[in-house]
């Protein structure tokens, strides 16, 4: 067992012989400049941070849909065999849920971060930041939630609402109280 | 025989006693019903030598204790498989049993051509190879993994046919890594600082965001698992691991941390790894699994074939904490007796109980509920339902119920 003293003690002597430059305490890893981490800084936030120049819209999305999501994601992104992409917002309350991008996704850029990173499923990050643009525009048209003509980039696509938006809550857990009944129990 | 007539999966009893049945058309072993003892042919000659094979494998009498998919995904590439918690024994998953979920295969990846990238609120963005991260000082710790999808087809029906499917999203190792606040503190982590973005290297390049508590509290980058480095399904050659939280959050493949001041809303984390309620909200960033225990024997699938003295066995786990007492019920809940817990009891790991029972041919419900180190107990099905209606697919930690049938017969049942 290592004492919270011991420990910093030990982190403040490896410190002291870490040579001068290396940094860390150890002085282990390679310095990352942004030439170097730019390829895989991929990931998109909900604000829009990280979204990449370029553009597109529904009309071009729908033909490179039917040549490379279709397959999995049926016809207007109906499903089967995989995820389906359009659905019913007011399903989610019902009997029988139905979770698409249109009824529960909460933010266009997941989107577009997804579409980039890991679509299509055989040949991910083979679609350019054109071609993703297009695609996010063309699901979310079919959604209803973007016009035919309306065109994604990166200032447009963060203001895009996504009708679950406000649907999501933390985690109130432990949620349930029972109590350890030993006998007469039911 | 009694072993196998007590805790073997019906596929493999099968497989056993036709074994058996073979050995005995070939040279009758005696001793059964007072016949004498005879040497068997094993015992008429040296065996195999060294090294046969040079990598250990499992009796070939023991071929059918493997992981078993689902069966009903549309790509074995998007799927998982299930741990045949019914064959195991103790706490330790072995290494080729521990479950599996991939989002887009299994990568191969060579270790040498590794990268770990930490960059983002950092004082000092760092490329750490596979050399480099083996040598920070590191720590061996036992925990349990479990999906939070494990028991997911089982809140409205009982619909898993044994054990490994409906619990079988589970496994327990002795991972080996650095921890990862001592990897964070070699880049520095600036003021401000709240999530963390974790990234694989598999085609899916599969992303969750980590709150920096956990990353700065018991988080591990891990390497090796139950003594040797990981398996490839595993994350090979480096995975996050969060001891106690949902089993997706822990990203097999890391290749990449990013350090922000806000969740990066992933699909996992928005989409997919959500609990969907009955007004149409769904919680997000639920992280803990909560306690939970199953009897693994007798358990759904197996067959008690002879009456008299038998040992209920199961594990019990909890992800805040320490298993604390699980209780035992064989009249579907009315009464319980706390069983014995198995050395060691550690926190975030699977515990093993134990309670000895007499079954003499009645009808049984067997049960098991979990109380961890913060009062948690684990709930019945109609108490999680109550609280959060049918539709929230993850987190079923709700109390199991297996009926053993005057003819011995134990299946999964709702009671």
């Amino acid at each position: 067992m290592c004492t919270r003293r011991l420990c910093a003690a030990l982190a403040a002597m490896v410190a002291c012989t870490a040579q001068a430059g290396d940094g860390g305490p150890y002085g282990l890893g390679q310095p990352a400049a942004d030439a170097v981490i730019r390829a895989w800084d991929i990931d998109v936030r909900a604000d829009g941070a990280g979204l990449p120049q370029g553009h597109g819209n529904a009309a071009r999305g729908e033909r490179i849909y039917a040549g490379k999501c279709a397959a999995c994601h049926g016809d207007r992104g109906r499903g089967k065999p995989m995820d389906r992409l359009v659905g019913d917002h007011a399903s989610l309350a019902g009997p029988a849920p139905v979770k698409t991008v249109g009824s529960y996704w909460p933010f266009a850029t997941t989107l577009f971060d997804y579409v980039r990173r890991a679509m299509p499923f055989n040949a991910p990050r083979t679609l350019s930041d054109d071609e993703v643009y297009a695609v996010v525009a063309y699901v979310l048209h079919l959604n209803g939630i973007l016009g035919a003509d309306a065109t994604l980039d990166a200032a447009s696509l963060p203001l895009v609402t996504m009708p679950n938006r406000d649907g999501f809550v933390g985690d109130p857990r432990p949620d349930v109280h029972a109590g350890p009944c030993a006998a007469d129990c039911r | 025989m009694r072993r196998i007539r007590h805790t073997g999966s019906t596929a493999r009893r099968s497989f056993l006693l036709r074994g058996s049945a073979l050995a005995a058309a070939a040279l009758s072993p005696g001793g059964a019903q007072g016949e004498p003892l005879a040497d068997p042919p094993w015992s008429a000659g040296p065996g195999h030598p060294i090294l046969s094979p040079a990598y250990g494998l499992p009796s070939p009498f023991e071929k059918d204790v493997v992981r078993r998919g689902v069966g009903t995904t549309p790509t074995t590439l998007s799927s998982w498989s299930f741990t045949p918690l019914q064959d195991l024994h103790g706490i330790i998953t072995p290494n080729g049993l521990v479950f599996e979920r991939h989002h887009a295969g299994v990568p191969a990846i060579d270790p040498d051509a590794h990268r770990l990238l930490l960059h983002g609120m950092v004082e000092r963005p760092l490329v750490f190879s596979m050399d480099e991260i083996v040598r920070f000082p590191s720590v061996s710790r036992i925990h349990f993994l479990e999906c939070s999808g494990n028991g997911s087809a089982e809140w409205k029906a009982p619909k898993a046919a044994s054990i490994q499917q409906s619990h079988g999203l589970l496994s327990c190792c002795e991972w080996t890594g650095v921890p990862l606040a001592t990897v964070l503190a070699e880049a520095g982590v600036k003021p401000g600082a709240k999530w963390m973005l974790a990234e694989g290297a598999d085609a899916a390049l599969m992303t969750r965001s980590i709150p920096i508590e956990k990353a700065l509290d018991d988080a591990l980058l891990v390497y090796a698992q139950n003594g040797e480095r990981l398996r490839p399904e595993q994350g090979y050659p480096l995975r996050l691991f969060l001891p106690g939280f949902e089993g997706n959050m822990s990203i097999k493949w890391l290749r990449r941390l990013k350090v922000g001041d806000a969740p990066f809303q992933t699909r996992e984390e928005t989409s997919k790894y959500t609990d969907l309620l009955p007004d149409g909200t769904a919680r997000r960033f639920t992280f803990h699994m909560e306690a939970k225990s199953v009897v693994t024997s007798p358990s759904a699938g197996q067959v008690l074939r002879s009456r008299g003295f038998r040992e209920i066995s199961g594990l019990a786990w909890s992800g805040r904490g320490t298993i604390r007492r699980v209780d035992v019920s064989v009249d579907a809940g009315r009464t319980w007796r706390e069983a014995v817990l198995q050395q060691p009891v550690l926190p975030r790991a699977l515990t093993r109980f134990r309670l000895p029972w007499r079954w003499e041919g009645g009808p049984a419900i067997v049960q098991s509920r979990a109380i961890d180190d913060t009062g948690y107990v684990q709930p019945t099905r109609d108490q999680l339902i109550a609280a959060r209606g049918l539709n929230s697919y993850y987190h079923n930690n709700s109390i199991q119920s297996w009926a053993v049938g005057e003819n011995g017969e134990v299946r999964n049942v709702h009671a």
